[in-house]
């Protein structure tokens, strides 16, 4: 019951192939692994201009924390970026993790809040709305506003805190749903196609574990508890999520099984869907599959 | 008897094993769902636990 490596106290345990790690050796395995996932898939390159979404929770205090090692022998410009959906009890907490973290870092922090960029914080819109699941809004407008600002702040990459067991619901739930064109924009680094309207979307810790990343934030001090939203639970892909912790502690190996199967046939999947025609809203000007983008479609039915 | 903080529920309670894992068992708890601590550092599954120790059991889910 020692590290694999060095013989010392281990911290944790990796699921699929069951080593044990001690702090320093975890902490080198992790980083290893983030790199080499940045390496092959070529997620970064010298100069980009790198805008890293954060929310002041694990996921997003990690991935900050390892771009910040990387950006000077790398030359990146780094800015964080936080939404504030107006969650009360949830979201002001983690602001201030972020606001702290970034600020003890020497980090530029840029706010954006919906009741700013769309009239109405997401509770109020769900108190109007009581039988719409608040992530099916939260998500669109989530992604759309970390798009448009880090476009203002002429990213070249949008840095987000995804780890496998995020991509690996995304995966199973797309599937489920006969989602495939939007599985096609999945991946370590986002989109089917480069369009000077959408930031790619870089995920670092792409083959790293929920918990593995969890470790890597509680040995690093970024965050003090790990809250969930307080409205997860209305949402499929908790279930998703419940399912596949299930099936892992069953069958350990399973998240990585899945999103190892589905990298072979991505690139299949993004030549499928490569000729898609990217438009541009016509309500408000932002890049949209259909005439009217997501974001407006949402606005004109519950606000 | 090892006393078990199950920070989620917000609830504490004492039961009679010898390792994390039997406890894990006990309280139904998905090992890959959470990091436990004793003494504010991280331990295994494996681990041996003493009558005294004092067992913080953290989800490790966040976001939504």
């Amino acid at each position: 019951m020692s590290c694999k490596f060095c013989k010392t106290k281990p911290v944790i345990t990796l699921t699929n192939n069951k080593i044990n790690l001690c702090k320093s050796c975890f902490i080198k395995y992790f980083e290893r692994k983030a790199l080499k996932t940045i390496k092959q898939y070529k997620l970064l390159e010298k100069k980009d201009n790198v805008v890293c979404a954060v929310s002041g929770g694990k996921d997003s205090l990690s991935v900050l924390n390892l771009l910040i090692k990387l950006k000077d022998k790398m030359n990146l410009t780094l800015t964080a970026l936080l939404i504030d959906e107006g969650i009360k009890g949830y979201r002001n907490k983690s602001i201030e993790n972020a606001k702290k973290f970034c600020k003890e870092k020497n980090i530029k922090l840029e706010i954006a809040s919906y009741k700013e960029n769309f009239g109405k914080t997401l509770d109020s819109m769900k108190k109007k709305n009581k039988n719409t699941i608040a992530c099916s809004m939260c998500g669109v407008f989530r992604r759309s506003l970390l798009n448009k600002k880090s476009r203002e702040l002429k990213a070249t990459k949008l840095a987000t805190g995804h780890n496998l067991d995020d991509e690996a619901q995304s995966i199973l739930m797309n599937q489920l749903r006969h989602n495939i064109a939007l599985s096609s924009r999945l991946g370590p680094i986002t989109g089917v196609k480069r369009d000077p309207r959408f930031i790619p979307r870089i995920k670092p810790f792409y083959f790293l574990t929920e918990k593995e990343v969890a470790t890597y934030a509680f040995l690093h001090n970024l965050v003090n508890d790990f809250n969930e939203c307080v409205y997860c639970e209305e949402s499929y892909r908790f279930e998703i999520r419940d399912l596949l912790n299930d099936m892992e502690q069953k069958h350990p190996g399973t998240k990585h099984a899945l999103v190892a199967s589905f990298i072979e046939v991505l690139p299949l999947l993004k030549n499928k869907f490569k000729d898609i025609e990217i438009r541009s809203c016509k309500n408000c000007g932002e890049p949209s599959s259909s005439e009217i983008c997501n974001v407006c479609q949402i606005i004109k039915k519950i606000i | 008897m090892p006393k078990f903080i199950l920070e989620k529920e917000g609830a504490t309670k004492q039961l009679e094993v010898i390792t994390l894992k039997e406890a894990y068992q006990k309280l139904k708890i998905n090992p890959t769902t959470v990091l436990a601590t004793r003494n504010n550092e991280l331990i295994i599954e494996s681990t041996k636990l003493k009558p005294k120790d004092e067992i913080k059991i953290i989800p490790v889910i966040s976001g939504g």
